[in-house]
């Protein structure tokens, strides 16, 4: 969250990464995208930091950013169009962009490992899902194909497949959505990782499985001691797992805290409106507030705050000048002009001024 | 002038040429026609397989706009000679001009390929769309019927057909290459129409009351006809090759017609004294081939930008 | 499975049938009385006549004709036997491994160099190899056979002398151009097809899976992006094998082999009745194997498929 020097963790295992800095760190990182319609700037300066053992949410609309940066930190962004403006992604204090492919590429699913959204197009349709968990252990570990199978069967039995024996040879298309993304997930921690990405791990199952899913996931984390970033447009799967949450608009992080505190005090309007669009237990019969318009073309950024043409707030300040993402409390930060305000609920909208 | 100029002036002028169905189509999916045009002029093989095509239309229709002789007119005194400036391509065993010989041949090979395709475009869709509209023992009986076509090397049944008859003409030929090609047209329709039918805005017609002909009319056919259209095309250029190989191996036109397959049958003896006879009605038959299959490629992909290749 | 299998062999028995049937009523109700085209100029008594007529049950009704004919391919793999009294299973068992080799060859390569040049062109796409390959491919699949045949023969064969090009005196050399020839079409549609295949497997997102996995470039090309793309080329091979004994017909006249195709061919010219129709019913028999087979394949190989 913040570019300060945090406290050291020790590492697990790898000798090759000196323990300094945190876990995973992300330093004003650029990303662009080449298309026909003109250069779509996706990541523009993003910043976060992850420890051990603490899962941080990454929120945003569609076309955030957010699974870009997931895929810029797996290093599987398709380049070109792709391509690293600039910036730094530190694991254990090693910057991963300046690794060279190979070296890179030991540490995907070992130490880095990530789920996708749509498990049943993120599993191969013609290989049975015991095979695909098996070749983790197989080509990282060298494993022989039977006890490389025997693993995957445990693994089948861990993220709660009923009847992993008979099961193993099966394919993806043979399970159900929740079935498939536990599938997905036992790959993903097969190799005990470090880091887990999960990118809209739950969109899209049904509300009962999305429940398991989280728990599962949230399970697995706390045994196996591993940072989790959590990747969702939904607020609500968000509360009861995440310790932090940053939110995402136009490829920069708007606001990044605690989450209670998010919750709270939300330091930035965009934050604001998100909360206000989502139904609450306590103000039945209101009606929902949405975000007015649409986020900006990444091809035609707004000079400024990107989210000022949405904004109520919005002043000249805020059309002219970029805020940065600075401190308002603690570890609480924002990109916002009127953070303080906002912070304290003071901000009031120019025609609420004038009035 | 020079060829990149003629290409420039040519290719507009041979773009809706192929696809005669863009007349009198409804107005709502001119867009779609003009996407198409858009993405075929970029396309390079199009723009050479048009001018290639244009140029080998008009050989056909008006061979006399490009050769001065009398095929026929043929002196036994002058024969075979090698390509010179009288006789460019040189003159065959009857001392008939060679280049004026291999120009006359375009027309047959082109009535052969433009009668078979329409042909088999018209009952094949037809068919095809029976087939996947209708279902149930219309489709049974239409598939089975293709199967058994299918089995029989449409090479093989050909040359037992034509073998039998006596004299045969550019009619004759057609015909059976009709009868043994259809079906690869009405399953590639049927495929087609399958894969609109089901589409919701078909069932989003029925469920307002439309009719099955307005339904076939305003929604399937103009959405399933772009990759038959483009195959058309494609197989134009293969009936010629057929018409060509069957001419060739003796069994389809016949003398005292002027073809390019008769033109190779003679040369084969020659081969090794003179292959200049097989040479360039070998160029004329390649270059048509290959005029109107690159320009099917090119209305397929065009047309039917989410299709793989086959 | 096997009640798959019983269906699908019993769905081909009219196929199979009708296919034969259409053969033998063209090539017997041929115009033209075939023992006199047999006696030719030599006068025949009406004696030698009769019994060569029952021989070949010529005064029987055309569907008895056929019935008893089929019911001997059936029972006892007899053909017949050709007027000159030979069997035709003589003439098969003579022109079967001629085209057979030719087919190999053929098979062999366009589904390896067609493999080899679609891989290439996805893998790399849009660099020279794709662009020289994707050119490469429009020409081969846009030339007639027959021109292929030709120019072949007259390049390789006439002007550089590297092969032959006419007969299978040389051996295995002999089938090289021909294989060749037979095969020019359908590899540049399997490398296309490759090509194109390949292209979307590896931009999906179970081979994004696979990369996130940590497994190296060449095991997510073979492994997770090929297995996928192979399955309608596979497909395709097959139905190609099927339907080559058509082009074998024209392969073999030019290259002059003494296969099966240009045995049929001779026949048809030679109005050499029951040899067309043994071979013809070869065909249809192999079409409908291989045909059988491929879907067989298909469903080995795609999992997705059921069949029940």
């Amino acid at each position: 969250m913040t570019t300060a020097p945090q406290p050291t963790t020790p590492a697990q295992g790898d000798g090759d990464f000196t323990s300094t800095g945190p876990l995973l760190e992300v330093k004003d990182l650029h990303v662009e995208f080449h298309t026909k319609q003109g250069v779509a700037q996706a990541i523009n300066g993003l910043n976060f930091t992850l420890e051990a053992g603490e899962t941080l949410a990454i929120l945003g609309e569609s076309g955030s950013g957010k699974s870009v940066t997931a895929q810029t930190i797996m290093g599987i962004l398709d380049m070109p169009p792709g391509h690293i403006a600039g910036g730094e992604i530190r694991y254990r204090g090693q910057d991963l962009l300046a690794m060279k492919p190979e070296q890179r590429r030991r540490l995907r699913g070992v130490n880095i490992s990530m789920i996708f959204q749509d498990a049943l197009s993120s599993l191969n349709p013609v290989l049975p899902v015991g095979w695909q968990i098996a070749e983790m252990f197989r080509v990282h570990q060298k494993m022989r194909r039977r006890p490389a199978r025997q693993r995957a069967i445990e693994l089948m039995k861990r993220v709660g497949i009923p009847a992993a024996e008979q099961r193993v040879g099966d394919y993806a298309h043979q399970f159900s959505g929740g079935m498939r993304q536990r599938i997905m997930i036992a790959m993903a921690i097969a190799l005990d990782p470090d880091v887990l990405i999960a990118d809209e791990p739950t969109t899209a199952l049904d509300v009962t499985v999305q429940a398991q899913v989280m728990r599962l996931l949230k399970e697995l984390q706390t045994e196996n001691n591993m940072g989790l970033i959590l990747i969702t447009h939904d607020l609500g799967v968000v509360a009861d797992v995440a310790d932090k949450i940053a939110v995402m608009y136009a490829g920069r992080v708007m606001e990044a805290a605690d989450v209670y505190e998010i919750y709270a005090r939300p330091g930035h309007p965009y934050t604001k409106g998100l909360l206000e669009s989502l139904p609450r237990i306590d103000a039945a019969g209101e009606r929902l507030n949405a975000i007015p318009g649409l986020p900006p073309s990444l091809t035609d950024m707004p000079s400024g705050c990107p989210f000022s043409p949405r904004c109520p707030y919005a002043t000249d300040l805020c059309r002219n000048e970029m805020p940065e993402l600075l401190p308002i409390v603690g570890e609480h930060t924002s990109a916002c002009h009127y953070r303080e305000e906002m912070h304290r609920g003071h901000l009031q909208t120019p025609e609420e001024a004038q009035a | 002038m020079t060829e990149l100029a003629r290409s420039r002036s040519a290719a507009p002028a041979g773009g809706p040429a192929p696809s005669p169905t863009t007349q009198g189509r409804p107005q709502e999916d001119a867009s779609l026609w003009m996407d198409t045009w858009r993405s075929l002029r970029k396309n390079p093989w199009f723009l050479v397989s048009a001018v290639l095509l244009l140029v080998l239309i008009t050989v056909a229709l008006f061979p006399q706009l490009f050769a001065t002789h009398d095929p026929r007119e043929c002196f036994l005194g002058r024969s075979r000679q090698e390509p010179s400036a009288e006789h460019w391509f040189g003159t065959d065993i009857q001392g008939c001009d060679y280049y004026t010989r291999v120009i006359y041949g375009a027309a047959n090979s082109m009535a052969v390929g433009v009668i078979v395709t329409g042909s088999i475009l018209v009952l094949g869709s037809l068919l095809g769309l029976m087939a996947a509209y209708f279902g149930g023992w219309v489709d049974a009986v239409l598939m089975r019927l293709t199967d058994l076509i299918f089995a029989i090397p449409y090479m093989l049944g050909a040359l037992v057909f034509l073998a039998v008859q006596e004299n045969r003409n550019v009619w004759d030929v057609a015909f059976i290459l009709i009868v043994f090609t259809w079906p690869t047209m009405a399953r590639l329709m049927r495929g087609s129409v399958l894969a609109v039918i089901n589409n919701d805005y078909v069932t989003a017609a029925r469920a307002l009351g439309a009719g099955p002909l307005t339904i076939m009319r305003r929604h399937i056919i103009p959405n399933s006809l772009g990759p038959v259209v483009g195959y058309a095309a494609v197989y134009t250029g293969v009936i010629i090759g057929a018409e060509a190989t069957l001419t060739f191996l003796g069994v389809g036109l016949q003398l005292p017609a002027i073809s390019w397959g008769l033109q190779l049958n003679d040369a084969q003896s020659y081969l090794q004294q003179m292959p200049h006879l097989l040479t360039f009605p070998l160029i004329f038959v390649a270059l048509t081939v290959f005029a109107f299959t690159t320009m099917g490629e090119a209305l397929r992909d065009a047309l039917d930008p989410k299709s793989k290749k086959r | 499975m096997t009640g798959y299998i019983i269906r699908r062999l019993l769905q081909f028995v009219p196929v199979l049938i009708a296919a034969t049937l259409i053969v033998y009523a063209m090539v017997f109700l041929m115009p033209g009385d075939p023992i006199r085209a047999l006696s030719g100029d030599r006068p025949m008594s009406d004696a030698v006549q009769a019994q060569l007529r029952d021989q070949y049950n010529l005064d029987d009704p055309f569907l008895v004709q056929y019935g008893k004919y089929m019911w001997g391919v059936i029972t006892q793999g007899d053909f017949g036997t050709t007027f000159q009294g030979r069997p035709v299973l003589d003439i098969i068992q003579q022109g079967l491994p001629v085209t057979l080799t030719l087919a190999a060859v053929a098979f062999g390569f366009q589904a390896i160099i067609g493999a080899i040049a679609g891989i290439l062109a996805a893998v790399y796409k849009d660099s020279f190899i794709d662009r020289f390959v994707q050119v490469s491919l429009v020409i081969a699949v846009a030339l007639p056979t027959l021109a292929i045949a030709f120019l072949l023969q007259l390049t390789f064969g006439l002007n550089l002398g590297w092969f032959p090009i006419a007969g299978i005196r040389d051996g295995f050399v002999s089938y090289i151009l021909p294989g060749i020839v037979l095969a020019a079409v359908s590899t540049g549609i399997v490398a296309r097809m490759l090509r194109s295949e390949l292209i979307e497997a590896l931009q999906s997102d179970y081979v994004r899976t696979a990369t996130a996995k940590g497994m190296k470039r060449s095991r997510v090309v073979t492994r997770h992006g090929l297995r996928n793309s192979l399955i309608p080329v596979v497909t395709f091979l097959g139905a190609d094998l099927a339907t080559m004994m058509g082009g074998a017909i024209v392969v073999e006249s030019v290259f002059n082999m003494p296969g099966l195709g240009g045995q049929v061919f001779r026949s048809i010219q030679a109005q050499e009745n029951t040899i067309v129709v043994g071979i013809v019913t070869l065909f249809v028999l192999f079409y409908v194997v291989v045909n059988l087979l491929v879907d067989l394949l298909y469903a080995a190989l795609d999992p997705r498929i059921r069949y029940d």
